[in-house]
């Protein structure tokens, strides 16, 4: 069973990696990512634990990502495993608590491969290095004379081998060479990196059902807590009437959660737990309780009002956040203007498993179990409620059930630990799915008006672009309207060649929680683009292709004065548009664009989208049925991601993407009445099935060997805009909203 | 007091006769392959087999459950032909709605020997996986009907 004993944190750090009689701590401090780490780099040399070698060859390498099933847990391994030349058979892998030894931990921004490669490699052939001086010492030869294959030295003359078990114990007494004495493999010896045999290492326990999900978590002696939130944001218990529910069979009492003080951060919500034997009897006491609450300013909150006033500021100017040239003196140049406005609705995340966490509060400490893609947000959201330090708090990481963003905030982990304190015992919180979908960190909705001139040529002389939604930074400063980070997710990095170009950004106020969902603003702000590029296309009567190649223009660094993604980052992955021409040549050319007839009905969109520094074009093929309804005979989507560690779940990772992107670009609204979540469940918060999904989603990489960049999210942007622009070319119809159950095709 | 079998063995049950199975199979008996994702019978990540079909564990009360013989993912012999089909196409992402469609997947498998694509979507659309894994799904299945022909 998976019981999970309740270690002494100092038992913990022992535990891990002790098995091991070689134990790599050495702390490896790379250029330039952890450089703006403050705090990684403010304790350069506290001993940082990546992996060990047991006496029996067992290598244990520690995952310090989550696994959400984006792959991370297991592709940062392989690297190790690449480097260190191990047999990956006999490798296992620890899942690491929360700590900021390991640096940034939140496996989010599609960035976990491409911000811990080089340092999984220089952990991997540090540990490799060391084991062949171990060897060569034993055999009083020069290392040099020494090489590896999996989970073996061997001297080159003699053709004598030593295990890696067998040396492991010498190895670890050897002083841990420099960085620049640490030869790295090249490309051509990579054995795991980027190739197609590489699975995910947890597929045997999910296949079988023995995987650990935070929703299996248990701790001894714990209970169960099912906890009534305030319907609106912000309210306040006046009172509460309990009495049916503690004559539910099963429940013991109910506990109140006090509601936070704004901003929101991702503290509880607040409101009535119910405590119980088991989780029916926690769920079905709260059916039975009577709460009255108090008023909240976010009670005001109507959606189609406030899309209203979404788009009303979309009219106006914004904020500039991009300038290049003059548009208000080519738009006074006239040529034929083009003007139109796209509107996007809330979005839940809905990840299979709902939130879901254990917590014991005992002697001022916390332990936790939760499947949380940001265990280190788990230390701090649980010292911040508790008044602790963050160093009292232990998380420990499950398998995620899905995250796609939502459990990086870990409000429901506080609740665990803020009832446990009051309780003294173990505590589980679990979600229905209900409160998943109305408590989400809401993906936002979003206004924006786009206004573009077209020259003779059809090119645009002039393009305009305005986005308005209430930004993510409210959920850290109550009082923020303006965003900040989502200008950098495909709005202030227009990748096109027009000579006039402006982007802005307009206020808004948020009344719900508001958060970040897989490829965050990339969805909006692709959906305005690119369908905006097609209606320019359409205008201009040229091939959607065609234009969208004219567009991007000839091959070039694309310069870009403001901040996109992480500023470090600018040098090393440039905005090329020479990888995004190709991309969309390959997703042309494999969808068979502009060669295979049509027929009345059928019609076939692209768009293309750079996100988290990867190149993404995808074609989509739709059927729309004399009842109006849409189907996808076939996707194509060319990715160039850089580097890549395992092909096939890159193919995974877009295969799902095109299904996610149909769940948002047929189904997918959010909407709020006085401030209340309309929807509930899945009827009425539809998700793709398997007879709406794609019937083929054809994902053909790139070979580059470029650094690696994101694959978990960039399937996504480019989804939506491109099934609309094939809606278009089947049907003749410009739909300017998401998603399209809003609209009547025929 | 409620008598029926899970993975052949015989259990009884007195608590709440409203119990879902799910519920029961999870925090009572702490077989935890069997998934919570809606509590509706809307997403199919708790389906279980009750005599052989398949079910939602979270919409069956203990009180129907009275005789009946129930199967989990735990129950299924290892490295099943469906199981075995989904490690070669590598269907799972995340993993958690998976033990659900694999339930799902062998119950359709037990009454049809060689579906059509038409008949994975009719038996499957009730199991959602919002990592999106439904092309490998059919894959796999048509390659287990392969296997099992």
């Amino acid at each position: 069973m998976k019981l999970i004993e309740n270690v002494s944190r100092r038992g913990f750090l022992q535990g891990s990696l002790a098995s091991g009689v070689f134990v790599l701590s050495a702390r490896f401090i790379p250029e330039p990512l952890w450089a703006a780490e403050g705090e990684a780099a403010a304790t350069p040399f506290e001993p940082s634990l990546w992996m060990s070698i047991a006496s029996d060859g067992t290598v244990t390498i520690v995952a310090h990502r989550s696994e959400m099933g984006c792959g991370s847990r297991t592709a940062l391994p392989l690297v190790v495993a690449d480097e260190l030349d191990a047999d990956w058979s006999r490798v296992r892998i620890d899942q690491a608590i929360g700590d900021p030894k390991y640096g940034e931990q939140d496996t989010d921004g599609s960035h976990s491969v491409r911000s811990s490669f080089d340092l999984m490699r220089q952990v991997g052939a540090t540990g490799r290095v060391m084991l062949i001086s171990a060897a060569a010492a034993q055999w009083s030869v020069s290392p040099k004379d020494c090489a590896t294959e999996p989970h073996f030295i061997v001297h080159r003359a003699s053709g004598r081998k030593l295990g890696y078990g067998e040396v492991a114990a010498a190895a670890a007494k050897l002083p841990v060479p420099k960085k620049e004495d640490v030869p790295l493999k090249p490309r051509s010896e990579w054995r795991y990196i980027g190739k197609e045999s590489n699975s995910l290492f947890d597929l045997p326990e999910i296949v079988s059902g023995k995987a650990v999900f935070g929703m299996d978590a248990t701790m001894p002696g714990m209970v169960y807590a099912s906890v009534e939130h305030p319907p609106v944001l912000g309210q306040k218990i006046k009172s509460y009437d309990d009495k049916a529910t503690l004559k539910v069979p099963g429940v013991q009492k109910t506990v109140t959660i006090q509601t936070f003080k704004p901003p929101h951060l991702f503290q509880p919500l607040g409101g009535v737990a119910v405590i119980a034997d088991n989780t029916w009897a926690a769920f079905k006491g709260r059916k039975s309780l009577k709460i009255e609450w108090d008023s909240s300013p976010h009670a005001v909150y109507n959606s189609a009002p406030f899309r209203k006033t979404l788009e009303a500021t979309s009219r106006k100017p914004g904020k500039l956040v991009r300038n290049v040239g003059d548009v208000d003196a080519a738009f006074a140049k006239g040529g034929k203007i083009i003007e139109a406005e796209y509107y996007t609705p809330h979005l839940a995340h809905v990840s299979m498993e709902p939130p879901v966490a254990v917590a014991e509060y005992r002697d001022g400490k916390v332990l936790a179990w939760a499947p949380t893609q940001n265990p280190q947000a788990v230390q701090e959201t649980i010292a911040g409620v508790l008044g602790i330090k963050k160093e009292d708090v232990t998380c420990h990481v499950t398998l995620l059930g899905g995250g796609f963003g939502r459990k990086s905030k870990p409000d429901q982990v506080a609740e665990a630990a803020v009832l446990s304190k009051q309780l003294g015992k173990p505590v589980k919180v679990v979600w229905s799915r209900e409160d998943d979908i109305h408590f989400d960190f809401f993906h936002s909705v979003a206004a924006m008006y786009m206004k573009a001139a077209i020259g003779p040529d059809g090119k645009p002389t002039a393009w305009l672009q305005r986005t308005v939604y209430p930004p993510i930074n409210s959920t850290f400063d109550a009082s923020a309207t303006y965003a900040d980070d989502e200008m950098g997710l495909g709005w202030n990095n227009l990748p096109f060649d027009i000579p006039n170009h402006r982007a802005e950004n307009g206020p808004a106020d948020y009344h719900v929680r508001i958060g970040w969902l897989r490829s965050v603003a990339n969805i909006y702000h692709a959906f305005a683009i690119h369908s905006f590029a097609d209606e320019l296309a359409k205008a201009a009567n040229k091939d959607s292709v065609e234009y969208l190649l004219t567009l991007i223009g000839p091959p070039r660094i694309v310069s870009l004065e403001y901040k996109e993604e992480e500023a470090d980052e600018k040098q090393r992955y440039p905005l090329d548009t020479a990888r995004l021409r190709r991309v969309v040549e390959i997703a042309a050319e494999k969808s068979g664009w502009g060669k295979r007839p049509m027929g009345k009905g059928r019609g076939m969109g692209i768009a293309a989208h750079r996100s988290f520094l990867t190149y993404v074009a995808t074609v989509v093929e739709v059927e729309v049925d004399s009842k109006g309804q849409v189907h996808i005979p076939g996707v194509w989507t060319a990715v160039d991601a850089g580097t890549v560690v395992s092909p096939d779940n890159i193919r995974n990772q877009f295969e799902g993407a095109a299904v996610f992107g149909t769940s948002l670009a047929l189904f997918g609204e959010i909407t709020a009445t006085n401030g209340i979540i309309d929807q509930s469940n899945f009827h009425n918060y539809q998700l793709t099935r398997m007879n709406r999904a794609p019937r083929h989603v054809d994902v053909h990489i790139v070979e580059s060997e470029a650094p690696p960049a994101g694959v978990g999210e960039p399937g996504v942007p480019p989804f939506a805009p491109a099934l609309y622009n094939a809606v278009f070319a089947a049907t003749g119809k410009r739909v300017r909203e998401l998603p399209l159950s809003k609209t009547k095709l025929v | 007091m409620i008598r029926f079998k899970v993975n052949g063995k015989e259990k009884t049950f007195d608590g709440d006769p409203d119990m879902p199975l799910l519920w029961y199979l999870r925090d009572v008996a702490e077989l935890t392959g069997t998934k919570f994702g809606c509590g509706m019978a809307l997403c199919g990540a708790c389906t279980v087999h009750q005599n052989g079909a398949a079910i939602r564990s979270c919409t069956t009360p203990m009180k129907e459950v009275s005789g009946a013989d129930i199967t989990t993912i735990e129950g299924i012999a290892p490295m099943h032909p469906v199981q075995k089909a989904w490690m070669e196409i590598r269907v799972p992402q995340c993993g958690y709605c998976q033990t659900g469609q694999i339930m799902q997947a062998i119950a359709l498998l037990k009454d049809n020997k060689n579906p059509s694509d038409q008949d994975i979507d009719t038996a499957m659309s009730g199991n959602l996986c919002r990592c999106g894994t439904y092309q490998r799904i059919r894959a796999a299945i048509h390659q287990a009907a392969k296997e099992t022909a």
